[in-house]
């Protein structure tokens, strides 16, 4: 802090470098990016991202696996393989959620704001950054579970349908956090996590419905985590039923689309003038 | 090119029933360090946000470079760059790929992206930090990153709003030394502190702003003007002393101060050093004991608190008869430097 600075010198202006009008696609890869390193370089980022999901598929499957496993008929890590990495596409997605809390309430928002950008970019970045992140997480939740002695029959056909129920689940769950993040406070936004760690408990993701009490029988069977934890399932274990997988993709659907309207129009009212 | 920079007339803004702008006009040249003056809600920042394009005003209009705030936003924002109160840089990027993203987001052609951010790494003497995070920075090093980012498009405004508040006297006046540089390279620039040694040491014209229009504006010399001119500063060595100078026969003796526990008077004085001696000289003759004698000129302090305090003088253009129904507004700067009169004090022997 000592050193001086170079004295101006001079009253010419450097050679201009003009500014480019409209690059959409580069801004959103812009934004990516940097949500890309967010998540690369905190230690908290990744810890969520990749260790948690694996460290509690270690929970139920070597922990709670042996008790559980008489009344699932079948290798318990089987069964509770497509919960685990629903309830962690969740959470994972949720980090959205804190992410698009911290710049809309730093100087970050405004600053982009006075940029010649596309308006909703940064929140665009914040969603292909998350649903990046989260298949990657997912590979990595699949191969520890395979080396735990997960033993998916799916086909070719079946690990394609997968991908593709995987990307869309992502991309609700995603933009449902991010819609969250744009309307809660920094510290709230933490918590959007609970919603995806709590609710697919009450589903049939980790033990079968007919073996909790009567009263959440309704909840759990019709919650939307069952149909979506259910397609997982049949996918991965090559029984899909075409009548679960269209129940989850409307339910899916029906969130994503509803977060990305509501998203959208409060980033455009908490980004106008 | 003798248009104004920034041009703005009868700017209005309200939040609720507040008003916070009351109709401000203002003129900035090309190439000129313009300092927006006053205490905190005196609408400094919402004027800010306005020339911004992030805020839209409800009455008066704006121009930046010939371009309306209000009609083409987009091409305001192609000549104007902000640099918020507080550093807006990722402390999870380096300071390289800060400077790299917001090039980006500036839409540079890609082969000059690079070059330009090395070129204001080295400018702003932050090329051995370049790699590091942004997180091991210190104070002083993100508001040169900051800065650095708002110059990645080269605009022609600068707008800075309260660029050095919490950063250490050094740091602040190596901030200052920047901001000349880019006034000398032809940038204008448009500064809100609440320094009032910020608005005197780097602004070529300093208005003031309070609760919601212009007070007064011109240059630190000319704002000082504005206020009752020079005063003498006696200091005595006991209280009998301070007692028996007040009735000596000097001219503006009588209405001196009395700082009791400094045991000086202070007095004004259209001749400073004719008082000075006069003082002296019957001090010598009466056997009273002087310490310390100066000259005490107005300060901008002087200025603001004239202009934005509770009592406003005779003579300063301050005519709001409706003093106090904005909330917050009439609250004088508690965290301006001293406002005592620190300046100017030359000892004579």
């Amino acid at each position: 802090m000592t050193t001086t600075l170079p004295a101006p010198t001079g009253t010419t202006r450097p050679p201009a470098v003009r500014a480019h009008r409209g690059a959409p696609l580069r801004d959103v890869v812009t934004m990516t990016r940097r949500e890309t390193r967010r998540t690369l370089r905190s230690v908290d980022g990744l810890v969520t991202a990749f260790a948690l999901p694996v460290l509690i598929m270690i929970v139920f499957v070597v922990i709670f696996g042996g008790a559980i496993s008489g009344s699932t008929g079948g290798d318990y890590i089987d069964y509770v393989v497509p919960g685990v990495l629903v309830m962690c596409l969740g959470m994972n997605s949720a980090t959205a959620a804190i992410a698009v809390a911290q710049d809309m309430t730093s100087g970050t928002i405004d600053r982009f704001k006075t940029l010649p950008i596309l308006g909703p970019a940064p929140l665009w970045g914040h969603v292909v950054a998350s649903v990046v992140r989260n298949l990657t997480s997912a590979a990595v939740v699949i191969l520890a579970a395979l080396a735990m002695g997960f033993r998916p029959e799916a086909g070719l056909g079946g690990w394609l349908g997968f991908a593709g129920f995987a990307a869309l689940s992502v991309l609700t769950f995603t933009w449902i956090s991010a819609a969250l993040g744009l309307v809660l406070s920094v510290d709230s936004s933490q918590s959007v996590n609970m919603i995806f760690l709590f609710v697919p408990y009450l589903s049939s993701g980790f033990v079968p419905v007919d073996t909790m009490p009567g009263w959440l029988h309704g909840f759990a069977e019709h919650q939307p985590f069952t149909p979506i934890i259910e397609s997982v399932r049949g996918l991965l274990m090559g029984t899909p039923d075409g009548g679960t997988i269209l129940t989850a993709c409307v339910w899916l659907l029906a969130f994503l689309a509803a977060s990305v309207v509501s998203g959208s129009l409060l980033y455009r009212r908490r980004t106008a003038r | 090119m003798n248009d104004p920079m920034i041009a703005v007339r009868g700017l209005r803004k309200a939040y609720g029933r507040t008003d916070v702008l009351r109709g401000v006009d203002l003129t900035v040249r090309r190439g000129e360090i313009f300092a927006l003056l006053g205490p905190n809600g005196a609408g400094k920042t919402t004027t800010v946000n306005i020339l911004t394009t992030l805020v839209r005003p409800d009455g008066g209009t704006a121009t930046i470079a010939g371009a309306d705030v209000v009609h083409d936003p987009a091409a305001v924002r192609r000549s104007i760059a902000l640099t918020g109160q507080y550093a807006s840089v990722d402390e999870f990027q380096t300071g390289e790929e800060n400077l790299v993203m917001m090039a980006d987001l500036a839409h540079l052609p890609r082969r000059a992206v690079r070059r330009r951010a090395a070129e204001l790494l080295e400018r702003f003497d932050l090329a051995d930090a370049a790699r590091r995070p942004v997180g091991t920075y210190s104070g002083g090093m993100r508001r040169r990153l900051d800065l650095a980012i708002s110059l990645v498009a080269d605009p022609q405004v600068l707008v800075l709003d309260e660029p050095t508040t919490g950063l250490d006297p050094a740091s602040r006046s190596r901030l200052w030394e920047v901001v000349r540089g880019l006034a000398a390279d032809g940038t204008t620039i448009l500064l809100t502190t609440q320094y009032l040694e910020e608005a005197d040491r780097l602004a070529d014209t300093i208005a003031v702003l309070a609760e919601g229009r212009i007070a007064a504006r011109g240059t630190a010399a000319e704002l000082k003007a504005l206020v009752a001119g020079d005063h003498v500063r006696i200091a005595f060595s006991d209280a009998a002393s301070l007692a028996a100078a007040r009735t000596l026969p000097v001219a503006g003796l009588d209405a001196a101060e009395t700082d009791e526990k400094d045991l000086a008077l202070t007095f004004p004085s259209a001749e400073p050093v004719r008082a000075i001696r006069d003082v002296l000289d019957q001090a010598e003759t009466r056997d009273l004991a002087v310490v310390g004698v100066s000259v005490v000129r107005p300060t901008l302090d002087d200025v603001f608190l004239a202009l934005t305090g509770p009592h406003t003088l005779s003579g300063v253009p301050h005519t709001d008869a409706r003093r106090g129904d904005t909330p917050g507004s009439d609250t004088p700067d508690t965290d301006s430097p001293s406002t005592d009169r620190p300046a100017t004090e030359e000892a004579l022997r």
